[in-house]
């Protein structure tokens, strides 16, 4: 349904992505994950058509992005980061024009605010102002209007922000309930969000994918323990069998002179005892390093715990 | 690219509601009126005692169309370029720093629709001001026999020159999310191309003819004497549709940098 290949976005100097490179299949539910600033919302706004990328190309149902707008436009519902709503308009005027706008037909037009209306949870201020509305329910009324086209794919930029902890839950179940009959792409920083809602995460850190899977996988990669490198000028096998026999030591892969050494977790006072072993053995060592994992790295700078409920998984 | 007279319409009827909605076509119009009625109420008066005074001398003084139409609509023409930078200011700026123009750029509408469909809503304000000034005609015509003619086309003269401050003030509502701002250039322009023949006088013969050409007022002369022109409509609509124009390349533009 969505197919991005090599998507970059350079502004000036500043280059916001750098050769994207993914798809999405129909009725899948991805999660866009990344701190802030690592390019989710210039990614989202590529895919919606509001902004041309630098290079590369990226399709939705087939119709490219750049080429194709405006059929990909009637395709496609958007969330921004702010919900695109008029303070000066009554909840049900707006999905009107937010329909109309999308070319929901005279007779649907109805049935159409109708739907998302409830499916929103807005059908009781369907006649107020939205200036009036608290911040949730402008958040709510800006999905509505996403939804009020009944759009295959729907991108939705940090769509629980500024919401309280039931709400959240809500908007969750209700992104949950749109997948399968459409193709949602949501972005968060907030790890427990994805994980609540999304298939699959694609995670993405100053504007380069870092990993794309789906959760369990992303977990058990993350459970892994911490890799150091260790550059010798003469990789003996009895100094590998000796670093090998360190308790604590999970793994070591030798590439001429490259050793790459895995521990577990929580047991960085192993490195003295490594660096000993290596020189008690006469590898000449020549660089000790540890490897940061971009993932781990990348999970670190993330909100990994929600101050409110909702943060169950 | 077809253009869609409908996603023009919706963008139009939405934008014309919002000013009724919000208090700015109620403070605009009733300023509006206000002046209006003064200026017209004086304007009255004055032209009774010019005519009384040529009837004890025997003279006829001058018709209606010169004591009352001619000065009138010019006056009004004068309002328009204080109260259109009003309305016009804030049709894109909101729209930018609100960002809710987000919405209308991932909606599957062109610029050229948006556009049009901002100016439209604009451009019927200021026809609602131009019918609401009708009374002012109709007694004139049940109290005397003026010349249809003039009104007619001082009402279209007036309604395409303010259409011009329109279209001015779209461009550079375009341009920022500063309301003051837009609204401040809006009315700098429109003054601008009123006064630009000024210069007319201290330049050789052939750019005196192109800055009185470029005189938005200069155009409006043919329409308060009762003469309608092709050159004056022309002037005006290539002056619309040029502000117009450039709205749609700063928009495009807007998209690339955001």
């Amino acid at each position: 349904m969505i197919e991005v290949s090599g998507l970059t976005k350079i502004y000036g100097q500043r280059t916001a992505i750098e050769d994207l490179t993914f798809t999405v299949n129909k009725g899948e539910i991805v999660g866009f994950l990344g701190p802030n600033g690592a390019g989710k919302s210039t990614t989202m706004k590529i895919l919606t058509g509001f902004m041309p990328a630098s290079f590369g190309t990226a399709k939705i149902a087939g119709f490219d992005v750049f080429d194709q707008a405006i059929d990909v436009k009637r395709n496609v519902g958007y969330l921004p980061e702010n919900p695109p709503v008029y303070f000066d308009m009554v909840v049900e005027d707006y999905l009107k024009f937010a329909a109309q706008l999308h070319d929901v037909t005279k007779a649907n037009l109805k049935a159409a605010i109708d739907l998302s209306l409830e499916k929103t949870g807005l059908t009781h201020v369907r006649k107020r102002i939205i200036g009036n509305l608290s911040k949730g329910y402008r958040q709510r009324v800006g999905l509505a209007q996403a939804l009020v086209h009944d759009p295959k794919v729907l991108i939705l930029d940090e769509p629980t922000v500024g919401l309280d902890p039931v709400q959240i839950i809500e908007i969750r179940e209700l992104i949950k309930s749109l997948g399968g009959a459409h193709t949602v792409i949501l972005s968060s920083h907030i790890l427990p969000e994805v994980t609540a809602t999304c298939q699959r995460i694609i995670v993405i850190n100053k504007g380069k994918i870092v990993a794309q899977d789906n959760i369990e996988r992303l977990t058990s990669r993350m459970k892994h323990g911490l890799v150091y490198q260790l550059q010798v000028k003469n990789s003996n096998s009895s100094g590998i069998q000796a670093i090998q026999s360190i308790s604590g030591v999970k793994s070591v892969t030798n590439e001429n002179g490259k050793i790459s050494i895995e521990i577990n977790p929580n047991q960085e006072e192993l490195r003295d005892r490594i660096v000993d072993v290596a020189v008690h053995e006469k590898m000449g060592v020549l660089e000790f390093s540890s490897e940061k994992l971009s993932l781990e790295e990348v999970f670190l700078s993330l909100t990994t715990q929600e101050t409110n409920v909702g943060g169950q998984s | 690219m077809k253009f869609s007279f409908k996603k023009m319409w919706t963008i139009a009827t939405k934008d014309f509601k919002t000013y009724f909605t919000s208090p700015i076509a109620y403070i605009v119009i009733a300023g509006f009126l206000l002046i209006m009625g003064w200026m017209f109420f004086f304007n009255l008066s004055h032209f009774n005692l010019q005519s009384m005074q040529f009837k004890q001398f025997g003279g006829k003084g001058t018709s209606i169309s010169d004591g009352i139409i001619r000065p009138l609509y010019g006056n009004m023409n004068v309002i328009f370029l204080f109260l259109v930078p009003f309305i016009t200011m804030r049709l894109f700026a909101e729209e930018r720093k609100m960002q809710t123009i987000q919405l209308l750029m991932t909606s599957p509408i062109t610029l050229g629709e948006m556009v049009v469909g901002k100016f439209l809503s604009a451009a019927m304000l200021v026809g609602t001001m131009l019918l609401l000034t009708l009374f002012y005609p109709a007694i004139l015509f049940i109290y005397g026999n003026p010349d249809f003619g003039p009104i007619l086309t001082s009402y279209l003269g007036t309604f395409l020159l303010s259409c011009c401050y329109v279209s001015t003030g779209v461009f550079f509502s375009s341009m920022t999310e500063n309301q003051i701002v837009a609204g401040a250039l809006t009315f700098a322009a429109g003054l601008f191309f009123w006064l630009i023949n000024w210069a007319s006088q201290s330049t050789g013969p052939v750019f005196s003819d192109i800055l009185d050409y470029l005189s938005l007022i200069q155009h409006y002369n043919n329409f308060s004497q009762g003469i309608l022109d092709t050159t004056d409509v022309i002037f005006y609509l290539s002056f619309i549709g040029l502000g117009l124009f450039f709205t749609n390349r700063v928009l495009d533009s807007y998209r690339w940098r955001s």
